[in-house]
């Protein structure tokens, strides 16, 4: 049984803020994050999934010590990384990286594509064999870049090619594992394909372990192998790939799934839609009980004061939910 | 009986300093009250650019119109394009409305929503504040939000995003509109949140029986509500026909490398995405002939270099079913397998 | 929103107050003798020991600010016996120099400086304000050249050489008496009179002012014309002028009312270079005379302190005009 690459346990990260109006100010706090486990394997994809709100993004940035966990463990490689120092952490992160979503925004448009690419290894004071430039002209080749276009700047390429410069980023000293968020969802769909291919065999190539955190559950069903569902900072269902989107069992992933489109009108007229009512509740003040209850069509009182725990209904298939849908 | 709205040749461009941007290139196409018409395509295919047209939104110092874009009101036919911009403007938010992508931004941020709603209303019917604040409050509530009453004195920012749509959604249905463009409506919402405001508008056509045009780039929201399709490439149409048509017997390489590359929720195991190589053309320097055939991978099958010299025609390959491309009908059907759309 | 309130203006009372006391410090440390400045040829270390005392120096810094302080809130009174007198509360002091109480003289200074506000201000923000639109609305073509043009000017021209100018102009075609200037008219008694005085220095400082103005409204116009909302007044129906009239203008100009504000908070306090060319008594001339020519303290601060509670007292009623007019603002 192979060691995870990554393992998170009870992972929690709430922000502080102040709401109200120029008049008022209150402290308040948004719990983004509420508890949540994870196990990412190598060579493997994890899927996070999830509405606004629901905290995946937070989840992504605070597992690369982007943002401090407030409670819960990370463990990276077997390694406790929770409440290591930035210092500490420097050597690490050329083993973990990220995509990001906007390809617009994530690159300095001051850089040239060879400098953007090409800091990682100086960053992390690692000469690759052969110099820097001739590695990164390998890297844009590798992910479909032209080599000669190394001194151009961010704004000569269209979308789908800056994602690919950020991948390009990303892969550049091989790391083990990669949190990519969003990364296609900012681009057309004819070329969201190609950055999914892409992703998909560099994967295999460099053996590396995804978490893919993504709203679209159409792209996370295509690369995922096992999938999280997160509602409002904490974990509704989590199992693997084909179980989740065959036999959902939480009211939530049920509800998720009818109302994402097929392109298949048959099917989409003949499928059974659940419409869920009402507003996603806003993380600042989360429902008691169950989470989801304020929506759920299921709701009994159970649901309004006791909090679900995440138990293993069937192998590797953990539902939170006081009623749950029948296998 | 003639369909509400008739486009015909419509040709929208702008000059810029780079050249001239031939954004919507000879469209053609007719929408029925009742009906449902999806227009489909990415970004920089020309499909806003289309119905903005229609509206008369388009600033007419900097952009060139030519064609027709013809309303068959009961008053008889209106062409917006060569109409008079006062006799457009007062069919604006009366016989056509429009409903946009960002609901954020598309409500002013200083009025209540019940003054924004009245307002439209007031344009078109005589009657007091009062009047159009009780219509508001019908429509809030025809439109889903709970508590519309006590809601309609409240402002934009203090609705949610799916909210936000709905109030826009009422505020174009305030005057009856018979035709209702929906500019990527659903795009920037939650999946939950998407599937009951297509609720909604399909709810809503019912109720006005308007028609209506729906544009967007996601292929399963089109499948969902969709009557008729119109695929948008470079600013032409490269297919049209009616929606099972498009999607089971979809005739043009562009429509089936979408439908190849699209990843779906309920699709077979360990399927490899089957990408469009390349990217989308510049509109200032297309390529000559076929605006598809750098990214088309069957164009090879077509004797002569025909794609590359000559811009193809939509033709009918089938009853009501048009593809802008040489492949022939035989062709075509040879590059989709019998089960569904694979080549 | 009376918590807001409360504590606002706790702060600006603190503020004054901090004021107060660092103009009463700089004072303190600078090296000149105001008591020596007060006999002119006749001086010798008795008279000047003698003004020291009645000046009120010869006692310790706090003393005398304290003495300030009380000053403000109760009658205050000078010297002895026959040579005694008070000034009433709320009382700045005595000016030595002028032989007045300091609060008599902001009195008289405060309606002409006041004046001087208000008609430039009306003046700047219709000028600022329809200019800006126009060069907005014709964006590129000669009517935003020429605002561009204005407004370069306007910024870069010192507000002292454009009331030079003026006042030269205003003097050689006859237009301006500089004694009659020097009096004040009040415009309730004498109208015309009243704005025979004041329209040249008006024009002066709107100049000077509506510039900003012009290239703050036609940037606010141009970004507020390019957003969301005012695409889809357009797809309602409204036409062009009601568009720009309720959507546009309202966003746009909303920002430039709390600057304007501030602006004319400013402008209360003295406008020190026109009033002094153009010889108007006012708050401005008032200040920069007791700082240049009479070095007298109680002017001064009262002066100092004045200007800085237009500003602050300003500073709150923008905040809160702010958030009547945007909703956004307003308690969440």
């Amino acid at each position: 049984m192979t060691e995870p690459v990554l393992k998170v346990e009870g992972l929690k990260k709430y922000f502080e803020s102040t709401s109200g109006g120029a008049f008022s100010k209150k402290k308040v706090v948004v719990q983004a994050v509420d508890g949540i486990d994870l196990e990412v394997f190598p060579g493997q994809t994890l899927g996070l999934v999830g509405e606004s709100g629901c905290g995946k993004t937070t989840v992504g940035r605070t597992i690369l010590k982007l943002y401090e966990p407030t409670d819960g463990k990370i463990i990276f490689q077997g390694q406790d990384i929770t409440r290591l120092s930035r210092k500490k952490m420097k050597p690490l992160r050329s083993q973990m990286q990220m995509i990001f979503q906007d390809p617009f925004a994530s690159l300095n448009p001051r850089q040239t594509v060879g400098a953007l690419i090409g800091s990682t290894f100086d960053i992390q004071e690692i000469t690759p064999a052969g110099g820097v430039m001739k590695e990164v002209q390998r890297l844009m080749e590798r992910v479909g870049l032209n080599p000669e276009h190394y001194n151009r700047y961010p704004h000569e390429f269209s979308g789908g090619q800056r994602q690919r410069i950020g991948v390009a980023r990303a892969i550049a000293l091989k790391p083990k594992l990669i949190v990519a968020d969003e990364p296609v969802s900012a681009l057309d769909v004819s070329i969201q394909a190609q950055v999914v291919n892409l992703l998909e065999d560099l994967q295999q190539e460099f053996d590396m372990a995804y978490l893919f955190v993504a709203h679209d559950l159409s792209v996370v069903q295509h690369i995922s192998d096992r999938v999280v569902v997160m509602y409002l900072g904490k974990v509704m269902e989590e199992a693997d790939k084909a179980d989740l989107f065959s036999k959902p069992r939480h009211p939530y992933t049920k509800a998720l799934l009818s109302a994402v489109p097929v392109p298949d009108p048959v099917k989409g007229r003949a499928r059974e839609r659940i419409i869920l009512q009402g507003d996603l509740p806003s993380p600042v003040n989360p429902p008691s009980g169950c989470v989801f209850h304020t929506r759920c069509w299921k709701v009994q009182d159970k649901c309004h004061t006791d909090v679900p725990q995440l138990l293993e209904l069937s192998p590797r298939h953990r539902v939170a939910c006081h009623f749950p849908e029948p296998a | 009986m003639k369909p509400f709205l008739e486009v015909k040749n419509l040709f929208v461009s702008f000059p810029t300093e780079d050249g001239v941007v031939r954004a919507s290139d000879d469209i053609s196409f007719t929408v029925a009250r009742g009906e449902t018409l999806a227009v489909v395509g990415e970004s920089g295919s020309g499909k806003s650019v289309t119905s903005l047209a229609v509206m008369g939104l388009h600033n007419r110092k900097s952009t060139n119109i030519s064609g027709q874009a013809i309303l068959n009101l009961p008053t008889g036919p209106v062409d917006t394009i060569s109409a008079a911009p006062e006799v457009v403007r007062k069919l604006r938010g009366k016989a056509m409305a429009m409903i946009f992508q960002d609901p954020m931004s598309a409500l002013h941020p200083y009025y209540t929503i019940g003054d924004q709603i009245t307002e439209a209303w007031q344009l078109y019917n005589d009657g007091s504040k009062a009047d159009g604040i009780k219509r508001a409050v019908e429509l809030l509530d025809l439109v889903g939000i709970p508590s519309a009453s006590k809601r309609v004195k409240e402002f934009p920012h203090q609705f949610s995003g799916g909210m936000r749509q709905r109030v826009m959604i009422a505020m174009a249905l305030v005057n009856n509109p018979s035709l209702l463009i929906a500019d990527e409506p659903t795009t920037a919402l939650d999946v939950t949140i998407q599937s009951q405001i297509l609720q909604l508008l399909r709810d809503m056509q019912k109720e006005f029986n308007m028609a209506v045009i729906l544009i967007t780039h996601d292929l399963g929201v089109v499948a969902e509500v969709a009557d008729r399709v119109c695929v948008m490439y470079a600013g032409k149409i490269v297919e049209q026909s009616n929606i099972d048509e498009v999607y089971y017997r979809p005739d043009h390489p562009y429509t089936i490398g979408l439908l190849n590359s699209i990843p779906r929720v309920d699709s077979i195991e360990g399927r490899r995405l089957l990408a469009i190589p390349g990217q989308p053309p510049s509109l200032i320097s297309l390529p000559p002939g076929c605006s598809f055939r750098p990214r088309c991978t069957f164009s090879s099958l077509v004797p002569n270099k025909r794609c590359a010299i000559d811009v193809p025609d939509l033709d009918e390959k089938n009853s009501a079913h048009f593809s802008r491309c040489f492949l022939t009908e035989p062709q075509l059907v040879q590059l989709r397998t019998p089960t569904g759309v694979q080549s | 929103m009376l918590k807001f309130l409360a504590k606002r203006l706790s702060a600006t009372v603190v503020v004054i107050a901090l004021i107060s006391v660092s103009v009463f410090m700089i004072f303190s440390f600078l090296p000149m003798d105001p008591a020596a400045l007060t006999c002119g040829k006749a001086c010798n270390p008795v008279v000047i020991a003698a003004n020291r005392h009645r000046l009120g120096l010869d006692v310790s810094v706090p003393v005398q600010y304290g003495r300030f302080v009380k000053g403000l809130f109760v009658d205050r009174t000078w010297g002895e016996g026959a040579a005694k007198f008070s000034c009433p509360a709320p009382g700045f002091g005595y000016s030595f120099n002028r032989h007045e109480c300091v609060t008599q003289l902001i009195q008289d200074a405060f309606p002409v400086t006041f004046s001087l506000a208000i008609g430039s201000f009306i003046l700047w923000m219709l000028l600022g304000i329809s200019l800006g639109i126009v060069a907005a609305r014709k964006q590129g073509k000669w009517q935003d050249k020429f605002a561009t043009a204005f407004v370069v000017a306007g910024v870069s021209l010192p507000v002292f050489v454009t009331a030079l100018l003026t006042f030269i102009f205003g003097i050689k075609l006859r237009l301006i008496n500089p004694i009659d200037m020097g009096r004040w008219v009040s415009p309730f008694s004498d109208p015309v009179g009243w704005l025979k005085t004041y329209y040249l220095p008006w024009i002066v400082l709107a100049l000077f002012s509506s510039a900003a103005y012009t290239r703050f409204t036609r940037s606010n116009v141009i970004e507020t014309s390019s957003e969301d909302y005012i695409r889809t007044a357009r797809a309602k129906g409204l036409s062009e002028r009601v568009i720009l009239r309720k959507h546009t203008l309202r966003a746009a100009l909303a920002p430039l009312l709390t600057i304007a504000g501030i602006d004319f908070a400013v402008l209360l306090g003295g406008a020190i270079f026109t009033e002094t060319i153009f010889n108007l008594p006012g708050l401005g001339r008032l200040s920069i005379r007791a700082v240049q020519i009479d070095y007298d303290l109680p002017v001064i601060l009262a002066t100092t302190m004045l200007a800085a509670t237009f500003v602050v007292v300003m500073n709150l009623v923008v905040d809160v005009l702010y958030a009547v007019l945007d909703p956004r603002v307003r308690v969440g």
